[in-house]
């Protein structure tokens, strides 16, 4: 074999994640309340066009959670397979034109030249100019035909985006066809018109905001690839990496930290949250103070004194990880711990609130009186009426989660320095501002792309809330939390 | 009404407890003295000497719970739980890594923190019920609806961009104000005012949301059609009866960060380099002062509890209808 696939424990979680979104899927398409909430979120054009961004986001951060290292070239005399130590992903693999082609130090995005003067010899003198980049534009023998050749590549790159565009549209509309058993021209045809091939007194699903997006991704998707071909797009940082590439690899860490962290928060919350409503008595009095207790305590101090910790516990135990991709791993998997270590207490506290008031309803007395027992009736009757707050607290604390793991990185308590992530780009951007002239490309990359997923997750989040339970005051909850960060 | 504090505050010392505590195991317990030192001196220079030396240097060469050495009471007191954690309660904090007395520089650092954060809270709340008030005023109209994005787009972009854009935009390429530092007296002011306008505006948008929403949700109700059947202007509406009760809901969220504010901030203070609370936790887990961090965790959560009792009594006073038993 040509690699030896490495399964880091983040990837396996965040696999099992998405098996399980699919399962979840399945189980909604058959019970038919959960059907519809969903055909809601399904109505809205906003909801519709942030899915399709968090979805490219997601695709990004999967394709960076399938790991690798790379056979070595057999060595003369050594039949023996040797991998090399990097771990590698299937991103990686794709953008390895970017990983590669590093530069000496900054330059601009799509320069030509490097960022900084440099001594060099030109016609036997020695002069002082910036020196042609590396890869950037290296293909160019005469700088003057720059524009063209950019805007030759872009509108390369834009083709493509859109070929791959009509690509989409005639999968999903012949799948569209194949459901509602018309021809694939209707179906499209019915898509961009606002009804969806099988209208059946049912509001039409939002597709043409979807298809608009998706346009948007696949236009943008192509220009930077056909800019990356031949250019930095973003530009490079301090030791000549391309900026494009570095931003797409954080994209994982900020997804991991979104969604992972919920595997922790989850099982706290509901368990106890459950037993404190249901049960009542000391059950409740002994969880309530669990979560006064920690809900008392400031949430970044108590975040640091635990990755301080951690940071401790990683560190005299060297032996633990082999490689430091593991290590890393390691550390980003502690920090969603922790994170769900000190988040589940506001959804443990909503769900006992439920519980109270579901456990009085008749239903659930009459359960009771049939002689079901405790451990049944919280499953089969209060557990699936409490799913919406659960699943409307999930996707409203990805955003924040996101946003937290920036600041976190950013004070010292985030991920592993070694580890791409947004907070990591901003710190090490931060006081490029100050230089002369200004370096500004890694920090609006970052900006960007940040402001990007979270702008989609707030969004989306907004649509789920609305056709979960638009009663229910959720922004207090998001205030308060804020407030106390 | 003061039976009822005395008794929340009594309610207050078991969670006190309960947060010393979750401390003391995570200081302590998780990792034991021996490998904090052996982190903090560095692979180099780890000898069993050196190990006790740092551990005696801190307090920490004591057993932890029980001291079967000693005598009679020292039993119990002359361990680490009693000294690093039990006289917490009485803010006797110790020592820090540099020798100095950790509750010394807190109450020092209090003045800065306040200086910043006091500002920012009043300003703020001023300017966020002022733009919810006026989204709602022009309630159903592009104005309202481009200020509802303008939230959204505001609230999902990270603190940390709008500190280091406004200060490369003000003090940088503007020049108006000093990029960081802090001095004492009337000549704070120009080192403040940054930090509050950006902290103001970074805060306003997730915040005139929520408010926007409360006020919708009241000026839907019958008596805000009978002030307007009456013959009262908007206006009038909407500061006289809108606001007032939409106030409960606002000032649960309020009143409990107003002793946090002793606090600080940790990213403002860090990046305008102000001498309060916020960036001496900052210096705290940079350095990896352990006393400090302990220390500042309980502070907070003393602020936090006061913050909660606060708003009990506060509802008292805007809302007659509650009443505290």
């Amino acid at each position: 074999m040509d690699f030896k696939p490495v399964f880091l424990w983040s990837d396996i979680l965040l696999w099992a994640l998405v098996a399980g979104c699919v399962v979840l899927a399945l189980y909604c398409r058959r019970q038919d309340y959960l059907r519809r909430a969903w055909r809601r979120v399904g109505e809205s054009g906003i909801a519709m066009s942030s899915a399709m961004v968090l979805a490219a986001f997601m695709a990004v951060g999967m394709l960076d959670s399938l790991h690798y290292q790379p056979r070595l070239p057999a060595q003369a005399g050594n039949p023996d397979v040797q991998y090399a130590p990097e771990v590698l992903s299937a991103l990686d693999a794709l953008l390895s034109g970017l990983r590669l082609n590093s530069e000496k130090t900054y330059s601009a995005p799509l320069a030509l030249s490097s960022f900084a003067k440099e001594m060099m010899e030109r016609d036997g003198t020695q002069v002082r100019d910036y020196p042609r980049l590396q890869f950037g534009g290296a293909h160019l023998s005469d700088p003057s035909r720059h524009a063209a050749d950019l805007s030759l590549r872009a509108s390369v790159g834009a083709a493509g985006g859109v070929a791959a565009w009509a690509v989409l549209v005639c999968v999903l509309s012949c799948a569209l066809a194949w459901r509602g058993r018309c021809s694939p021209v209707r179906a499209a045809r019915a898509m961009w018109r606002g009804g969806d091939g099988h209208a059946g007194g049912e509001r039409p699903v939002a597709w043409r905001a979807a298809l608009v997006t998706a346009l948007l991704l696949c236009l943008l998707a192509g220009i930077a690839g056909g800019l990356a071909s031949g250019y930095h797009v973003f530009g490079t940082d301090k030791v000549g990496q391309d900026v494009l590439y570095l931003s797409l690899k954080s994209v994982r860490t900020a997804l991991l930290i979104g969604t992972l962290t919920t595997l922790v928060t989850l099982p706290l919350a509901v368990a106890l949250g459950l037993m404190a409503g249901f049960r009542g008595g000391w059950w409740d009095d002994a969880i309530q103070y669990i979560y006064t207790v920690l809900n008392s305590i400031p949430g970044v101090l108590l975040i640091a004194a635990m990755v301080l910790m951690m940071q401790v516990i990683i560190d005299t135990h060297p032996e633990w990880f082999e490689t430091a991709a593991e290590r890393a791993d390691a550390r980003l998997l502690a920090l969603c711990f922790i994170l769900g270590l000190t988040s589940w207490t506001g959804l443990c506290r909503l769900l006992r609130a439920e519980t109270l008031k579901l456990r009085e309803l008749d239903y659930v007395q009459a359960a009771r009186a049939f002689g079901v027992s405790d451990a049944r009736i919280m499953a089969r009757h209060i557990l699936p009426n409490l799913m919406h707050i659960v699943l409307i607290a999930l996707v409203m604390d990805f955003s924040g989660l996101v946003l937290s793991e920036a600041v976190l990185s950013y004070i010292g308590i985030g991920v592993d320095t070694t580890m791409n992530s947004f907070g990591t780009m901003i710190n090490s951007a931060r006081l490029e501002l100050s230089r002369e002239p200004v370096v500004w490309w890694s920090l609006a990359a970052a900006f960007v792309l940040m402001l990007t997923l979270v702008l989609a997750a707030n969004l989306f989040a907004d649509a789920v809330r609305d056709a979960f339970d638009p009663r229910f005051q959720w922004r207090a909850r998001r205030i308060s939390k804020r407030a106390a960060a | 009404m003061i039976a009822y504090i005395i008794r929340r505050l009594l309610y207050a010392i078991p969670i006190l407890i309960g947060v010393n505590l979750i401390t003391f195991l995570l200081f302590f317990v998780v990792n034991s003295p021996d490998d904090m030192a052996r982190m903090q001196l560095g692979a180099k220079r780890v000898t069993a000497e050196a190990i006790e030396k740092w551990k005696a240097e801190r307090g920490y060469d004591k057993p932890l719970v029980w001291n079967a050495g000693a005598s009679g009471l020292a039993h119990a007191t002359d361990t680490i739980l009693f000294d690093k954690s039990v006289r917490m309660f009485v803010f006797d904090f110790g020592r820090a890594d540099d020798g100095r007395d950790i509750a010394l520089e807190i109450r020092s650092r209090m003045g800065p923190s306040l200086a910043i954060a006091l500002p920012t809270f009043v300003l703020g709340l001023f300017v966020t019920v002022s733009f919810a008030l006026l989204l709602v005023f022009f309630r159903n109209t592009a104005l309202d609806v481009g200020g509802v994005v303008l939230c959204v787009a505001a609230m999902s972009i990270s603190g940390l961009f709008y500190i280091i854009g406004g200060q490369y935009l003000v003090s940088k390429v503007w020049n108006l104000v000093p990029i960081s530092g802090y001095s004492g007296g009337l000549d704070a002011a120009k080192f403040l005012i940054l930090p509050v306008l950006i902290s103001v505006i970074g805060g306003v948008g997730a915040s005139a949301r929520w408010y926007r929403t409360l006020f919708i949700e009241e000026i839907n109700k019958d008596y805000v059609r009978t002030a307007r059947a009456k013959g009262l202007s908007e206006l009038a509406v909407l500061f006289r009866h809108v606001l007032k009760n939409a106030m409960i809901p606002i000032l649960t969220g309020v009143v409990v960060v107003i002793p946090m504010l002793f606090m600080g901030s940790l990213l403002l203070e860090s990046f305008f380099g102000i001498p309060g609370l916020g960036s001496y936790t900052i210096d705290a887990i940079g350095s990896q002062d352990f006393a400090v961090v302990r220390a500042m965790v309980f502070i907070g959560s003393v602020l936090y509890i006061v913050g909660l009792l606060l708003t009990d009594i506060s509802y008292t006073l805007v809302d007659p209808r509650v009443r505290l038993n």
